[in-house]
């Protein structure tokens, strides 16, 4: 039985479980460094992450987040998540906010702009496409969303997006960073580094589970060359309330 | 659709899908908000120090509901400038209050760029019978609800998230357990009910039938539900937590109490532990003076939750 983490001090996680559910495996809710030896595996969900990164400050989560990345156990950041496993931000507040680091790339925060920006795309997403299957493309939903603006040569790109136009009328951006937007024609949303997965947009608001399902093989893989560590977490007390969940718009 | 002589069903394009922003992205943005905390600001100042504090979005007012209450006359929009000044100090969302009915104030907020808009009960009314066609925008917004069937009347006129209107500005938690109870007892009968009582209960509520059965399925409601109105100190916080909702708005509490910034941190940390009474009782340590709270048997005291249906 493999249990997945799920961080969850605040935005999407109870969506994430609810995914995670229906492929049939148990998401625990993550709010204290001590829960996380507890999972093999990690999913950092979208929200605010001014928030998350202060919330997880007050418990002292980053040191053990950190760790968790640098012995190389699953991660995957959604959203908020991506901007938090970058080693580098751009666009954030002002006196900036504490990342957890390990995925060679940098992120500017809210590149698509606000609320009005946000909007849902199709995304074009081989590499996942031919390992789980279904269509080529996947309906990805940005909200606020990050994009990752360079990679390192570690970084497996899985998907890209052509930037719109109306970037430019970004009030988040910064004018420096706005002509070098200008000139891409294209700009990361999902990469893979290792065990380090990220995406820009929400596979969990969407009823397409494939991104969950790659990210769990991706997640058993290395539990089998790793000798498997998974049978020690038989007796976990999952004493979570059954949460209902939104619906997913099709 | 108009003159092509088709008959248009609900969710069909005309209604739900709008302009470039599809109801399921409004949405988006309040599941992001999940879990978290939305103050009242009244300047920029305020909106760094509640971003310092792990809000997750914003309320920027040119009156905290304590004030308006405490000085009377009309309460309108907030000047633009002002919120736009709060929105470049802070990365996190801003909201604003338009008064209900009051389609052009949401249309100047909607040009400022702002992120949510809240119809709000809080502002003097600006038409008594209609609230405002939230379809038409691309802007999402959230609208207050006393009950099951008004939350669902806002959904079809287009909100894309619900908060219980509790008594805005009073310090006084009472009105918003009531108004979450009564949204969240009305769903467990919902749940246990045959079919075809349905129909009869929709009408009973004044609710559309497509959204009572959807909320049967889902056993809540189907957009983001926060808690509103009254929210003083952490303990509140997690009470309307536990009963359920998934997320707080903290009007005049943080910034009408002692130690603003304190409070702000204790309250967003309520909110993510709210079914821990250890880290609850830490975090409610020594926060200073709490808000001054208002007795709502008193009945000089005028109760906004009541000012629309």
């Amino acid at each position: 039985m493999t249990l997945v983490g799920v961080l969850a001090l605040q935005g999407s996680f109870n969506e994430h479980i609810a995914v995670l559910r229906r492929l049939g495996v148990k998401g625990v809710e993550i709010r204290k460094p001590e829960q996380l030896q507890n999972v093999t595996s990690l999913i950092i969900p979208g929200g605010e992450s001014t928030t998350m990164a202060k919330l997880a400050e007050y418990h002292n989560l980053f040191p053990s987040l950190r760790e968790f990345v640098k012995m190389g156990r699953p991660v995957w950041g959604t959203c908020a998540g991506l901007i938090f496993l970058a080693d580098k931000a751009t666009g954030q507040k002002t006196g900036g906010q504490q990342l957890v680091g390990g995925l060679d790339c940098t992120v500017h925060r809210n590149f698509f702009g606000s609320q009005i920006q946000s909007f849902e795309a199709e995304v074009l997403a081989p590499e996942v496409a031919s390992k789980e299957g279904g269509p080529e493309t996947f309906r990805g939903v940005f909200i606020r969303a990050p994009a990752i603006l360079e990679a390192g040569p570690e970084v497996q790109v899985l998907a890209d997006y052509p930037v719109p136009s109306n970037i430019s009328t970004s009030p988040y951006s910064s004018g420096e960073e706005q002509k070098e937007n200008v000139e891409q024609s294209k700009v990361i949303v999902a990469v893979r580094q290792g065990n380090i997965l990220a995406t820009a947009f929400h596979p969990e608001l969407t009823a397409d589970t494939r991104w969950h399902s790659y990210f769990l093989k991706m997640a058993n893989e290395i539990a089998e060359t790793s000798n498997s560590q998974l049978q020690l977490q038989v007796n976990i007390n999952y004493s979570q309330k059954q949460l209902n969940e939104l619906p997913i718009f099709q | 659709m108009e003159g092509s002589g088709v008959v248009t069903v609900y969710g069909n394009g005309a209604i739900t899908e709008t302009k470039k922003s599809p109801f399921s992205v409004k949405v988006g943005l309040a599941q992001m908000l999940r879990g978290g905390v939305i103050m009242d600001v009244v300047n920029a100042d305020q909106a760094r120090v509640a971003e310092e504090a792990g809000a997750c979005a914003v309320m920027a007012l040119e009156r905290v509901p304590a004030d308006i209450r405490a000085q009377g006359g009309v309460a309108r929009m907030s000047d633009p400038q002002l919120i736009k000044e709060i929105k470049q100090a802070v990365t996190i969302p801003v909201m604003a209050k338009a008064r209900i009915g009051h389609f052009v104030e949401a249309q100047i907020l909607e040009a400022i760029g702002i992120d949510y808009v809240d119809e709000s009960e809080v502002l003097t009314l600006a038409d008594e019978d209609n609230h405002i066609n939230k379809h038409n925008f691309r802007i999402p917004f959230v609208c207050g609800c006393r009950n099951l069937g008004e939350a669902l009347r806002r959904i079809r006129e287009g909100a894309a998230m619900i908060r219980t209107k509790g008594e805005a500005g009073t310090g006084n938690i009472v009105e918003a357990v009531r108004h979450v109870r009564s949204v969240m007892g009305d769903i467990r009968v919902l749940r246990n009910m045959d079919d075809d009582e349905v129909f009869t209960f929709s009408k009973k509520i004044a609710a559309p039938y497509d959204l009572v059965m959807q909320t049967k399925q889902l056993g809540r409601l189907p957009v983001v539900h926060f808690a509103a109105g009254g929210v003083a100190t952490p303990a509140d916080a997690a009470l309307m937590m536990q009963l359920g909702c998934d997320g707080v708005f903290v009007g005049s509490g943080v910034f009408k109490s002692g130690d603003p910034a304190k409070r702000a941190r204790a309250i967003v940390q309520a909110v993510t532990h709210y079914s821990d009474p250890e880290v609850l009782a830490e975090v409610s340590c020594g926060l200073g003076e709490a808000m001054v709270g208002i007795n709502l048997n008193d009945d000089k005291v005028e109760r906004f939750a009541n000012r629309s249906e």
